[in-house]
């Protein structure tokens, strides 16, 4: 009924003169190049900004002429960057704390993804969706008991972890190894059965089937994990501000916050060096391994 | 002779019990377990532990001596900037999901209306305020926003309209909060909903064109009912992420002017950290449970269904 009074009320429109549903089509797709373009330019103003004042003397910057335009472009503010111990600092700071925690939490999530994939033990189902939900809980939420249970700590032991850039190594994990293990399950869950039976009747255990088999074949999950952990440590910004305050035991984005901007005096030019330097790795990643970037982007929330 | 006897028992009892053990390792539940046991120690003693203890901490006075049960939450509800941060938070959360989920909308369904040879070059550009950190990208838009040279306002000169307090005024700084929030979040949306989008089948619109549907139509009933999923999902994290961001207003205003931005997380920061009274801040980040356990319920209904469908 409704079918039939569609068909006879879009009868009129189709009866148009030949041709005009491809004139449409191509209206239609230069609509949406023009408005793609204007979201593009909206996306990508903060970019190029960036860059665009860190090619930029503090002479210019402060001279008020054209800022989206730099009439005497310098390297200087990344010269000047690269050569400072500070932040140099910094940017070792973060790499060592992301490099770390990445193979932390690698060494974590994939035994535990296989183990809750493959080998059914009591509660493994429970655990899972525990593990699915405190990948629901934000640090925002965690942070301050955190901070007390890390000065109890030293109080009891007198290891100081507060303010030494390590205590970072315990504190990411939480933020990468559950959605890791999320994602790797998934991975590991569309492997078939017959590959591992197969491996078990030829005298394969655990360990080889996880590390002859199971690894290889997901490797595309394992990389989009990979990903996932190192750009999620390379820019957490909550922990180390609440945790760290020595200029030496800083990390990237922390670092250029407190250090760069001294008192009112904002030097822009090399705070958006900084910027930019900053986030060049997870940029530089994003676009040589795309689409392992997306793949463990979707996966979290289609995969399940 | 006794003793000689007992200690015989004793190696066997031992040998018994050690080949006991080495059986239960070699048992299939025991390794499996014992391959998830780095995770459930993590997850217990770092995110479980710390939740329940933040419980503890809100019941504590601020020099953590005494107990004083609901003291502090019965102190937030008579201050004035609580409600303005519980107001805040709200308004924050639910105007930045919605304008990210119809940006979004809007732009994946242009991505993917485009030749599929350059869809891949457009998704790689709008992407990219995902990409960067979101404490690197905050600051650039602290530096368009900068009272004295703000870039917007330098164009906004060249059209004769007088320069815009963006961080300064408070209804603008909510605006900016909200701005970036969206700018960093809509990517996001663009490629789950593209992946919705990708995952149609080609056969339904043919269907429905043959049936004489016009563009609303097929939007609303193929398109929308075959995205709902990931369209509620997408929008319940980020709803999520949203009500617990911290990272922008942090940078962009630090809560200011006169906490007119402040969130629950910038404040339980400002209060607890800065302001060096642990149990109030823990009280203020509590609340942000309720809302949470709602979204996680949704969520986890909807990861049981699509599982119990899988299996």
């Amino acid at each position: 009924m409704t079918g039939a009074s569609i068909t006879t009320r879009a009868a009129p429109v189709r009866r148009h003169k030949p041709g005009s549903i491809s004139r449409d089509r191509r209206w239609a797709l230069r609509w949406s190049y023009f408005f793609l373009a204007l979201f593009a330019i909206f996306f990508l103003i903060p970019p190029l900004y960036m860059l665009i004042t860190s090619l930029k003397t503090s002479a210019e910057i402060s001279a008020a002429s054209n800022p989206w335009w730099a009439y005497h472009p310098t390297l200087g503010n990344f010269i000047e960057l690269l050569s400072s111990p500070q932040y140099l600092t910094f940017f070792r700071n973060s790499a060592l704390v992301s490099l770390i925690v990445v193979a932390v939490t690698m060494l974590i999530s994939v035994p535990a993804a296989f183990a809750l994939s493959r080998m059914r033990f009591w509660g493994s189902v429970a655990l899972a969706t525990g593990v699915f939900l405190t990948y629901l809980i934000p640090e925002t939420l965690l942070f301050i008991p955190l901070f007390k249970m890390f000065a109890l700590f030293n109080e009891w032991t007198d290891i100081q972890l507060i303010d030494r850039w390590w205590v970072l190594l315990p504190l990411y994990p939480t933020l990468t190894v559950p959605f890791c293990t999320w994602i790797m399950i998934g991975y590991f869950a569309s492997i078939p059965r017959e590959l591992d039976e197969a491996a078990l009747m030829d005298g394969a255990n655990y360990r080889q089937i996880l590390l002859r088999v199971f690894i290889p074949v997901a490797l595309p999950g394992l990389i989009a994990a990979t990903i996932f952990a190192f750009t999620v440590s390379w820019a957490q910004f909550l922990y180390p501000l609440a945790f760290t305050t020595s200029a030496d035991q800083l990390v990237l984005p922390v670092g250029i916050i407190t250090s760069l901007i001294k008192g009112d005096v904002f030097n822009w030019g090399q705070i958006m060096a900084g910027v930019l330097l900053g986030a060049a790795p997870p940029l530089l990643i994003y676009a040589f391994l795309m689409d392992y970037y997306i793949a463990g982007l979707t996966a979290g929330a289609t995969k399940g | 002779m006794v003793d000689a006897a007992l200690a015989a028992r004793s190696v066997i009892g031992r040998a018994r019990l050690l080949s006991r053990w080495r059986k239960a390792m070699q048992r299939r539940s025991t390794i499996a377990f014992l391959m998830t046991l780095p995770l459930i120690v993590l997850v217990a003693v770092l995110v479980l532990y710390p939740a329940f203890y933040s419980i503890h901490l809100a019941t504590l006075n601020k020099s953590m001596e005494r107990f004083v049960g609901f003291g502090n939450f019965l102190f937030l509800f008579k201050r004035e900037t609580f409600w303005m941060v519980v107001r805040q938070s709200c308004i924050f959360a639910i105007t930045a999901v919605v304008f990210k989920a119809l940006i979004g909308f809007i732009v994946a369904h242009l991505v993917h209306n485009v030749p599929s040879k350059g869809q891949r070059k457009w998704r790689g550009m709008l992407l990219v305020p995902w990409v960067i950190p979101p404490a690197m990208s905050c600051l650039a838009w602290l530096w368009l926003f900068d009272p004295s040279y703000s870039a917007f306002n330098w164009l906004l000169a060249k059209l004769g309209i007088g320069p815009i307090a963006w961080i300064g005024d408070a209804y603008w700084a909510r605006f900016c909060v909200i701005l970036v929030n969206v700018w960093i979040g809509a990517p996001f949306f663009m490629i789950m909903y593209l992946a919705a989008l990708k995952s149609v089948p080609e056969q339904l619109y043919e269907a429905a064109a043959i049936d004489g549907a016009n563009w609303w139509q097929r939007m609303w009933y193929v398109t929308l009912p075959m995205m709902r999923n990931i369209m509620a999902i997408t929008a319940l994290f980020s709803l999520i992420v949203t009500f617990a961001n911290f990272d922008i207003v942090r940078i962009l205003t630090a809560g200011g002017p006169i906490d007119r931005t402040h969130v629950f997380a910038t404040w339980a920061f400002w209060i607890g950290i800065q302001g060096n009274d642990i149990p109030l801040g823990a009280s203020v980040s509590l609340f942000m449970v309720p809302i949470l356990t709602v979204a996680a319920i949704f969520i986890l209904r909807d990861v049981h269904r699509r599982a119990s469908e899988m299996s």
